[in-house]
């Protein structure tokens, strides 16, 4: 049998698979928050319950009305979506005036909230969710068994983190987007419409933490507490990217998941904290974060 | 973040709240003195931990401004170093607190080490992020141990004579605790350390430019708040008995911050009365099955987005409360 | 001609102090308006918060008949006025061209895109590089060009020509001159005496937080001791 470094080379290529899935997640999920972050100024504790929201949306709506996970990748994004616009509306938008704290505060407590009610609603175990049937099974790649699933989410994870880039690089909206990020003001006497746009990002970002969710669904269990934990663990890469750039809050996605899956490789002890290890590591040498420009 | 409350310099009114401090000061340790003539002494002890805990958490947030959305660390830990000392070592409960907030003290000072590197909300995200790290370190570490905890912690003999089996003994053990916490607090926010402090805070350029190595003393006040924090949670293990994962939940750094939002960030009585507001609504939630969770969250939003001062801040910033010569300075 | 942005007793504060004492000025359609005086006295604020970006406001402020204290900031621009800032405003994470095409057109009657870059033929020639690579004076060209294409019908410039060298604020003197040649109407703010009376029709002279006189530019020559003693130069 094939090994590398003392460890078989399937063994090793799953764990890896598994980093790349998982970092899939963390990429997503982080550019969300710099996107949110740029804009508006707020670190979003919701975020993970916005994923974990994808997740159940999916669920739900497979349960009581039949949708299967197709349409339910893009209604589940939608719902969270304007769920979220609605928040930024109606609450959120009142904190901008003040200390960043607050808003990263608020957020926490609506994670709360969120968490809490669909904890009192569909109790705290996980639920399966089944792995669509045009994606099952798996393809033999010679070297390893891939199963589709997971190479589907892989992908997808790039096109959309890659799409998402290109929409605020290379579009209009995305112009509006990083000129406001630089001088609301001047952008708002400018003739466009800022406090629409703000309510956008926050809706943009709260669709893609669903949408995640909704991929996450069929690999992990569906759980109220699915986001939380894993929402500390984007905040270490974000930490560690910096949040002063898109791709950064990507790349540092993607590295972290696959160092993590290389850690259960080699240290299985490890792995649930070797993304916080490597965290404390670039505060030491680079605490603005691999990609930060702010201090 | 926030700022301290202090009486305005000119004389009468501000004499009419210092009387009114002293006397609510008075009037409260006449209630404490009492209070398990009246209500479940298990109750009281609770509350007084986590009141001493806000007040440890506030030291940080309100005289420093840093978030910290770590301090489970601290206070979760200090439960397992005290409730190892005392089972495994048969350490003293004195003894056995004190290396609580010893081991608390340290953690604070390798996770502020880190923590202080960065400002606002990445200082919250780092130390939520090594209180998360510290977390799978109990999960996993053998003295802990895992899922049930340490269960059966005897309370002993204070200075090896006074049983603290009866829960009388140990309610006021607990009070001696809880009030020898608040002045160590008030000590060393009017020491000229916390003088230093204040003015990092309303200024921080300024301050380095005076020559104060702010980082030293942010850190300084890093630990002192996680040592405090390890006095609650020593005090902790000793009243229930037990250390469990719990205490080093980030729920339970949300829980702290919420006690001292809800009181008053910045205000010394303050964090009191919020741990007080929440261990209550806690206590009788228990018996309902309508999740605490919920009720957190949205006294949470609501804290943020109604009443940043929190009730008592709020209370300070009132017409009555300025009228009676208190100050809330933003 | 009648006054297309008319401004009586304009209030302003920022935060706890009290900036703007009663600001009274008109500015006629197709005027160009100059307001001189000290540094400190409110010239810049008077055009932030006729722009609404300064919100604490109270007064009036007449644009085309229009009302525009309850205007929202975003809205200022869709009733026909356009901003180019002292600092300029140029966004480093857009380019030359995104920085350009930025600001929504407002109305029929902005200048093309082509007919842009042949008034600013450096602004074509650098239209991918970052918006702020270029040198100040393209920056303040920047600026201005932005505004053009919008079709706004009155331009507010703070300093335009502020830390520029003499030759290219002679070329934004024959920008300007183009504009008013268009029917542009241009309220601006200036230190540059000799720019100023090259394209003014009309002077305010402004003292703590008011307008203490207004005067055509043939006054100017008879104006100039007192002019010269209060603005101290």
């Amino acid at each position: 049998m094939t090994t590398i470094f003392g460890i078989p080379l399937a063994a090793f290529l799953g764990q890896l698979l598994i980093g790349l899935i998982n970092g899939s997640f963390y990429a997503m999920l982080s550019l969300g928050l710099a996107v949110i972050f740029g804009l508006l100024r707020v670190i979003n504790f919701a975020h993970g319950a916005q994923y974990m929201l994808g997740a159940f949306v999916a669920l739900l709506l497979l349960q009581y009305l039949g949708v299967d996970y197709w349409l339910a990748l893009a209604i589940a994004p939608l719902v969270v979506g304007l769920f979220g616009a609605l928040v930024e509306r109606t609450m959120l938008s009142r904190l901008y005036d003040l200390d960043p704290l607050y808003g990263l505060l608020f957020t926490f407590g609506l994670a709360l909230t969120i968490e809490g009610t669909f904890r009192y609603l569909y109790g705290a175990a996980g639920q399966p969710y089944s792995v669509p049937p045009a994606l099952s099974g798996g393809t033999n790649l010679g070297f390893m068994f891939l199963p589709n699933y997971r190479g589907w989410v892989v992908a997808v994870s790039l096109v959309t983190c890659l799409g998402t880039w290109l929409l605020i690089e290379k579009t209009k909206l995305g112009a509006y987007l990083r000129a406001a990020t630089e001088n609301t003001v001047l952008v708002q006497a400018f003739g466009i419409n800022v406090p629409l746009l703000l309510t956008l990002t926050y809706g943009f970002g709260a669709a893609l933490a669903a949408f995640a969710g909704v991929l996450a669904a069929p690999i992990y269990q569906v759980s109220p507490l699915m986001g939380t934990n894993l929402i500390i663990v984007v905040f270490a890469v974000v930490v560690v990217g910096g949040m002063g750039s898109i791709l950064g809050a990507i790349v540092t996605g993607y590295m972290l998941g696959i160092a993590e899956g290389l850690t259960k490789v080699f240290y299985p002890e490890a792995s649930n904290i070797v993304i916080f290890v490597i965290m404390a590591i670039v505060l030491l040498l680079r605490p603005a974060g691999l990609f930060g420009k702010d201090a | 973040m926030a700022d301290m409350v202090e009486t305005t310099a000119s004389g009468e009114r501000s004499a009419t709240a210092q009387s009114i401090r002293i006397g609510f000061l008075l009037a409260g340790l006449a209630a404490l003195a009492v209070a398990p003539l009246f209500l479940y002494p298990v109750f009281l002890m609770k509350l007084l931990c986590f009141a001493l805990f806000a007040c440890a958490f506030n030291l940080l947030i309100g005289y420093t401004g840093l978030l910290s959305f770590g301090h489970a660390a601290f206070f979760g830990g200090a439960a397992y170093f005290t409730a190892h000392a005392v089972k495994e070592w048969h350490l003293t409960p004195e003894l056995g607190i004190l290396v609580g907030v010893l081991g608390a003290a340290l953690l604070g000072l390798v996770i502020g080490f880190f923590a202080i590197r960065r400002q606002g909300i990445y200082f919250a995200m780092i130390t939520l992020a090594l209180a998360q790290m510290f977390y799978f370190f109990c999960l996993q570490a053998e003295f802990t141990k895992g899922e049930d905890g340490i269960q059966g912690v005897p309370r002993g003999h204070f200075l090896g004579l006074l049983d603290l089996s009866t829960s009388t003994n140990m309610y006021y053990f607990t009070l001696a605790v809880f009030l020898v916490g608040l002045l160590v607090i008030w000590r060393f926010v009017n020491s000229p350390f916390g003088m230093i402090l204040k003015s990092i805070r309303e200024n921080e350029q300024r301050a380095v430019s005076l020559g104060y190595s702010v980082q030293y003393y942010k850190l300084g006040a890093f630990v002192m708040s996680a040592a405090l924090a390890g006095l609650a949670g020593g005090t902790k293990a000793l009243v229930f008995q037990f250390a469990t994962l719990t205490d080093v939940t980030w729920q339970m750094s949300g829980e702290v911050i919420l006690m001292t939002l809800l009181g008053g960030i910045g205000t010394l009585i303050g964090p009191v009365f919020g741990a007080g507001l929440v261990v209550t609504l806690q206590h009788y939630l228990a018996t309902s099955d309508f999740p605490v969770t919920i009720v957190t969250g949205v006294v949470f939003m609501a804290c943020v987005l109604l009443f940043r001062r929190g009730l008592v801040g709020e209370f300070y910033a009132s017409r009555l409360g300025r009228r009676l010569g208190f100050a809330y300075r933003r | 001609m009648g006054a297309l942005l008319q401004v009586a007793d304009l209030h302003a504060w920022y935060g706890e102090s009290h900036v703007l004492h009663g600001v009274d000025m008109t500015v006629g359609e197709g005027e160009t308006i100059t307001i001189l005086g000290r540094n400190g006295v409110g010239k810049t604020t008077t055009l932030r918060t006729i722009m609404g970006i300064i919100r604490a406001r109270k007064g009036e402020i007449r644009f085309a008949g229009r009302d525009m204290l309850s205007v929202p900031l975003h809205r200022t621009a869709h009733a026909g006025i356009g901003f180019v800032p002292e600092e300029r405003g140029i966004f480093a994470s857009l380019t030359v061209e995104e920085n350009l095409t930025l600001p929504p057109v407002v109305a029929d009657g902005g200048m093309p895109l082509e007919e842009i870059y042949d008034l600013f033929p450096n602004l074509l020639e650098r239209r991918a590089s970052q918006g702020t690579k270029l040198s100040g004076g393209e920056q303040q060209m920047l600026a201005m060009a932005r505004i053009l294409r919008t079709g706004v019908r009155l331009l507010i410039l703070d300093e335009p020509t502020e830390g520029l060298a003499p030759v290219i604020v002679q070329r934004i003197g024959e920008v300007l001159q183009k504009l008013k040649a268009r029917g542009m109407t241009i309220l601006l703010v200036e230190q540059n005496f000799r720019f100023a009376s090259r394209i003014a029709d009309r002077f305010y002279l402004m003292e703590h937080g008011r307008m203490v006189a207004d005067f055509p530019v043939a006054e100017l020559p008879d104006r100039m001791t007192t002019l010269n003693k209060v603005l101290g130069v």
